[in-house]
């Protein structure tokens, strides 16, 4: 007699091509509606920092994780949420000396399952929306981290690899006028 | 002794215009004298109408030879999206011909995924054209 387990992942799944297809064509507008590859890439962070804010409450929602005691145990989390709602494996890595800068490393960009970046867009970061995400994410549960792309294989670097450094953690500020 | 093995491969868009283009020989010896590239073109562009005939007397989308010209057969393949992919050659080949239509148009597809790439634009693509030389080499010349 087997037991259905309980999902965390949602039951209601998208083709990944379609995924891929659609991600695509946001990118590709934005480069023809900004020209400039370097306001796609500061676009494409601002529209993940705006994910980012948001999907970190359904994250902890679904996973009831309790608050993380340093960097390592952040980076484990965020490695579970690539897992969980992209069903991607980064393998984490590349600790700086003082453990507040990891790198999360992918074998291939996610999202570019078909691209080739054209000659006029060779400085454009075509995942930026994930370091985005990840720079909203940590800032709602106050932790302020800056996050970038170092690697890219779209560039035909090895790996894709995002790095994400802790910058310090933020304390609600009291309004002014208050004590 | 007929010149065998030439090939003039042509992917041709909605609007009439070239995509990419490949010429296949085999490795000749001595240099060759006059370039007839604009001969190929020619041949390959007045068959277009032949092409667009036969497209509704059949359902698959290799269509085999569908005009000769002088020495030249010409063979053609579409897409569903009626992209012609057209192939003029001097001798025979039917299999080899057919394999290689059907690589392109599985390169054709993954490429045309690209979001940055426009459809009925030049393909322009390093990869691509190794790929091609490669399969030419595969059904066509080798």
């Amino acid at each position: 007699m087997s037991r259905q387990t309980s999902r965390i992942a949602d039951p209601k799944k998208v083709n990944s091509e379609l995924f891929n297809l659609t991600y695509g064509s946001l990118v590709s507008q934005l480069v023809k509606d900004y020209e400039n590859p370097e306001d796609v890439n500061k676009n494409l962070d601002r529209m993940g920092y705006n994910i980012g804010i948001r999907i970190i409450e359904d994250f902890l929602a679904r996973t009831n994780f309790p608050r993380c005691g340093d960097m390592r145990d952040a980076a484990d989390k965020i490695q579970q949420a690539f897992k969980m709602y992209l069903g991607l494996n980064p393998s984490i890595g590349n600790w700086s000396g003082a453990s507040d800068e990891f790198s999360l490393t992918f074998e291939t960009t996610p999202f570019a399952e078909f691209v080739e970046l054209p000659d006029s867009c060779s400085n454009l970061k075509y995942a930026n929306i994930l370091p985005g995400v990840i720079r909203g994410a940590c800032e709602m549960v106050q932790i302020e981290v800056q996050s970038w792309i170092q690697q890219d294989t779209l560039k035909g670097d090895n790996v894709t690899e995002i790095r994400v450094r802790f910058i310090k953690k933020l304390e609600d500020a009291m309004p002014a006028g208050e004590d | 002794m007929s010149t065998g093995g030439n090939y003039y491969f042509v992917i041709v868009g909605h609007h009439d215009n070239p995509l990419f283009e490949m010429d296949f020989s085999p490795t000749t010896k001595e240099v060759k004298k006059e370039d007839h590239s604009y001969l190929n073109q020619f041949i390959a562009h007045a068959a277009l109408d032949l092409i667009d005939e036969h497209v509704w007397k059949t359902n698959n989308m290799y269509l085999k030879i569908v005009d000769k010209f002088n020495d030249w057969f010409v063979s053609a393949f579409i897409t569903g999206s009626q992209i012609r992919f057209i192939m003029l050659h001097d001798c025979k080949n039917d299999d080899g011909i057919k394999s290689f239509f059907w690589e392109m148009f599985e390169m054709y597809i993954k490429y045309s995924m690209n979001p940055f790439y426009v459809q009925n634009t030049k393909i322009i693509s390093p990869t691509f054209e190794k790929k091609s030389s490669l399969y030419g080499r595969k059904y066509l010349v080798g």
